[in-house]
């Protein structure tokens, strides 16, 4: 029988409701799981076993009175550590926020919680989420369990990390310019990033306000469809949330692309692209063709700029979003002879050399003298990066790309690079800046042996169109690897 | 010599007087211990976000459409970066090129003339917390710690920009009066510039009679009230002028006003200006002021302080009795109500900001404390008015009326202060007192009318002043006369 801490959501959900398993079981088998492996991945910083254990039996009990909250009763899912977490450490990966527990839940946790999923812990990220392999962490990095000499990608390549080897079932991550969906790619998960403002940001610690939006990780597409379906909704708390009826997700998983018109972004093909990557995506675009869908190739052509753009508007919202982590009301204090001198004191100790630099660019981009010409310039990008997407919708239903333009890279092979750093974000970023719902789903394995991610982009609140591609390339892919380290259970720490 | 004119502006700061703070649910209430109305939001605690307050929303519109502004349809939120220990984000939620309301103007009254003062806009903001220096002076400098309360943070923070209209201390001072007066008449602040909920900053220039072109300006700051507004203006004008006249340079820089001394000073200042890298706030939506919206916010306006006054002046109420009523609304709506059954308006203008007025300060109580209804007021002109009454005994009557002891008849009648004023009911007395005073009526007959001061006021005193004089003195000049 498959190791319990292997299920899909759905499969679990059967199992717990069968009574051949309890949610305890499901738990334990967790953290079983994390017993091995996080020794070698490190995708935890908080694994809370006490928490996770009661709530799997509050879950139970639930079942033994009789109440069913949903498909996430009893699950075990891992929180991305920048999202609020009453009475467990939240420290979006900074030494400023060593220790800091927050008083309340962040609305998702909340959400989650009503379902009574059982929450596991926080994983890894870069620090305050900005990088695109885990190495960012101040708390050190996290490994790919495919493979340990490799970055899981980033920024939440800790829950990608966990749901990959098995210690968790399912993850919450968040997506400023591909946290969710490059992380997904290179460690063989689905990972969705919904439109802005479906899913509610209170409680997620801040990186850029406009882009941020918080998504599943899961190993299947329609537990994605589930986790999302679990999380959205307006909130009251939120200004940017949607205010009209969530979006339907998961009416048409089973409708498969006949008819549909599907459109392969020209800019993100060819040149740029690892040929075994942009190899695999093209099989994919022929049997989308293959099972009926009208495939064609559509231009974005603003999608050049929009990397530069997004390295301007991101820290520069960033520059003010970070600028509360002061010293004087929580987290780290370094003093000083002055107030101000603390405050510069308790920053400088406290943010690691990738926010530094992206606070001080950010910070650049907004002065006096300057704003016009870098952030002002960088919204005018990003309405023609939207405009660019509105062309599109026209001819199209969908826009497929690759979703990393490699597998993932070694540990250390592009930390002291950040240009070659931020080029992992190239086929994610414009999803961020236009709003719009995107998707990563495994479609196969590099000679390496590494997993192969292909990103599906939709309008926006045109999730049911994502999902619905996603699920037939999940189909026409029939990816079921499993990396070595979930399946070996005797691998040396 | 040069005729100097002055040019000053002046940005004023009110703070809402709403349920709850900007951008969260935490009450506002300045009462409380220090940091107990505080929530993740206005803490600034990590991924905590702002949501507008409708309430506070509402109350700028109101500001912005009696000082007659343009609401602008859609309006911006924008972040103003500046670190201080004191605002919990390192960046105050303001406006910035949008604001809310623009293009307004505020009718001023500067010794009978009127003025016209423009308003350029006016823009909703959050307040800041508060920085208590723990040192022997209270002086940051030499405080060896700082506190923090948090209160205060997020309270919603109207500031209102002039134009460089206003021309005198005199007119700054009747700017800022009258601009209290208005936000008060709205009821969306209690505007005490002693507890900080309404303050004034003076953008200050000078420049030769005839000159279009501004003068270099100071921004004069800590000015805790209307008189120091008045004063500082005053001291900064003449400073420039002197120094202009000397052959000196005015310096633009911000100049703290010492109450103590009278004088303004430069304050310490940066390198180089203070740049606040403002963009527009992402965690909020514009904000969307539709037509509807715009017409609620029209009607609900109160009667203006400007409009009253032109109207009680027009009813026959006194200049100054109008004034008082213009400041106090509780006031003024008796007044209309008396108005409105019939009573002379100077009269109930008069009692109510003369006897009734002393009444609330001597027992330190609200007029709605008290038991005066507008019925008294319009009953207690007619007593006066029929001769009942006398206009001193009124004022003694309405102190009881004031106190609870009933309606103005009652009260006369059980405190024996009906006046006499039935010719027949006098005729004894007045024959009694000129019987006593035949040297005194003879006087009279001769033609000597200047001793009937005298007999009226002995027959005032014989009736314990209950006598009309009028009637009496009618009725003594009728007998001298040969009756």
């Amino acid at each position: 029988m498959t190791d319990l801490a292997d299920l899909s959501i759905a499969d679990a959900g059967a199992g717990l409701r069968s009574g051949e398993f309890t949610a305890r079981d499901l738990v334990d088998a967790a953290i079983t799981r994390a017993a091995v492996t996080e020794a070698h991945l490190h995708a935890y910083l908080t694994l809370d076993q006490d928490r996770a254990r009661a709530g799997a039996d509050a879950a139970d009990a639930a079942f033994a009175a009789g109440e069913d909250r949903g498909p996430l009763q009893g699950i075990p899912i891992a929180l991305k550590d920048n999202m609020s977490t009453r009475g467990m450490e939240t420290t979006a990966g900074s030494r400023i926020l060593a220790g800091y527990v927050p008083p309340y839940d962040a609305t998702v946790v909340a959400k989650l919680q009503e379902h009574h999923a059982v929450i596991m812990g926080k994983t890894n990220l870069d620090e305050y989420a900005m990088g695109s392999s885990t190495e960012n962490s101040a708390f050190g990095p996290t490994r790919n369990p495919w493979d340990t000499d490799r970055v899981p990608g980033g920024s939440s390549g800790g829950s990608a990390a966990v749901v990959a080897a098995g210690s968790a079932l399912a993850a919450l991550g968040s997506d400023t310019g591909g946290s969710i969906r490059q992380p997904a790619s290179l460690c063989g998960l689905v990972g969705v990033k919904p439109t802005y403002g479906v899913v509610s940001r209170y409680g997620l610690i801040a990186f850029a306000s406009s882009l941020d939006q918080i998504g599943p990780f899961t190993r299947t597409v329609t537990d994605a469809a589930t986790m999302l379906e679990a999380i959205a909704g307006f909130d009251i708390r939120d200004a940017t949330s949607y205010r009209g009826d969530t979006p339907d997700i998961s009416s048409l998983l089973d409708a498969g692309v006949a008819g549909m018109r599907i459109g392969i972004v020209k800019e993100l093909s060819g040149d740029g692209i690892d040929p075994q990557v942009d190899q695999a995506c093209a099989a994919m675009y022929k049997a989308l063709a293959d099972a009926g869908a009208v495939v064609s190739e559509v231009s974005l052509p603003a999608s050049e700029y929009a990397l530069s753009a997004y390295y301007l508007i991101a820290p520069a919202e960033a520059s003010a979003n970070l600028a509360r982590f002061d010293g004087v009301r929580y987290g780290l204090r370094v003093d000083g002879e002055t107030t101000e001198d603390m405050m510069a004191q308790t920053r400088a100790e406290g943010f690691g050399p990738e926010v530094t630099r992206r606070i001080l660019l950010g910070t650049y981009a907004l002065s006096a003298g300057y704003y016009d010409a870098f952030y002002g310039q960088a919204q005018k990008v990003r309405t023609l990066v939207r405009n660019d997407f509105a062309a599109a919708y026209e001819k199209v239903d969908v826009l497929v790309s690759p979703t990393s333009p490699t597998t993932a890279f070694p540990i250390g092979e592009r930390t002291e690079d950040p240009l070659s750093m931020y080029y992992a974000d190239v086929c994610t970023i414009a999803s961020n800046l236009a709003g719009d719902p995107s998707g990563s789903v495994p479609i196969g394995l590099d000679d390496g042996g590494l997993p192969i991610g292909f990103q599906i982009m939709a309008p926006a609140l045109h999730e049911a169109q994502l999902f619905r591609v996603a699920a037939e390339v999940e189909r026409l892919a029939g990816f079921d690897a499993r990396p070595a380290l979930a399946t070996s259970e005797v691998l040396p720490a | 010599m040069t005729d100097w004119e002055a040019v000053i502006g002046i940005e004023i700061h009110v703070e809402l007087q709403t349920k709850s703070k900007m951008f969260c649910g935490c009450a506002v209430d300045f009462t409380a211990e220090p940091n107990t109305m505080v929530c993740p939001v206005c803490l600034a605690l990590p991924g905590a976000l702002p949501v507008p307050n409708q309430e506070a929303i509402e109350g700028i519109l109101r500001i912005g459409a009696a000082f007659d502004c343009e609401l602008v349809e859609h309006s911006l939120f924008h972040r103003k970066n500046y670190f201080y220990p004191d605002l919990p984000k390192n960046y105050q939620i303001s406006q910035y090129d949008i604001p809310l309301c623009i293009n307004g103007h505020l009718d001023i009254d500067v010794d009978g003339e009127e003025v016209t003062i423009g308003i350029t806009r006016v823009h909703m903001e959050e307040d800041t917390g508060k920085s208590v220096h723990g040192s022997e002076t209270g002086r940051i400098h030499d405080a060896d710690h700082s506190l923090l309360d948090f209160n205060r943070a997020g309270v919603p923070l109207v500031e209102i920009v002039s134009e460089p209209d206003i021309r005198s201390p005199e007119q700054a001072r009747a700017y800022a009066a009258e601009l209290q007066r208005v936000v008060r008449s709205l009821g969306v602040s209690d505007v005490r510039l002693e507890e900080g909920s309404m303050r004034f900053d003076a953008n200050i220039s000078v420049r030769p009679v005839g000159q279009e072109e501004f003068g270099t300006r100071a921004e004069v700051k800590n000015m805790n009230s209307l008189r120091s507004l008045h004063r500082a203006s005053a001291y900064e004008i003449q400073r420039q002028i002197a120094l202009l006249e000397g052959g000196g340079t005015v310096k633009q820089e911000t100049r703290h006003w010492d109450e103590g001394s009278g004088t303004t000073a430069g304050m310490r200042s940066k390198e180089e200006s203070e740049d606040y890298r403002y963009f527009q706030e992402p965690d909020l939506v514009p904000l969307r002021v539709d037509d509807e919206w715009r017409d609620r916010v029209a009607a609900s306006l109160p009667e203006l302080p400007a409009s009253r006054r032109r109207r009680l002046a027009d009813a026959g109420v006194e200049r100054q009795a109008a004034a008082t009523m213009v400041e106090a609304i509780d006031l003024a709506e008796m007044f209309d109500a008396a108005a409105s059954l019939g009573a002379d308006a100077k009269q109930v203008g008069n009692w109510l900001t003369g006897e009734v007025v002393a009444y609330l300060r001597r027992n330190e109580v609200e007029l709605g404390d008290t038991a005066l209804a507008p019925e008294h007021l319009h009953e207690l002109g007619q007593m006066v008015e029929a001769g009942g009454l006398s206009s001193t005994a009124a004022k003694d009557v309405l102190g009881y009326v004031l106190a609870g002891e009933g309606a103005p008849g009652d009260v006369a009648s059980a405190h024996d202060l009906t006046q006499i004023s039935d010719e027949g009911a006098l005729d004894a007395e007045v024959q009694k007192i000129l019987a006593e005073n035949p040297d005194v009526l003879e006087r009279l007959r001769d033609g000597d009318m200047k001793p009937i001061g005298f007999l009226v006021g002995q027959v005032m005193k014989a009736t314990r002043g209950k006598a009309d004089p009028k009637v009496v003195s009618s009725l003594i000049r009728s007998k001298a006369q040969g009756g």
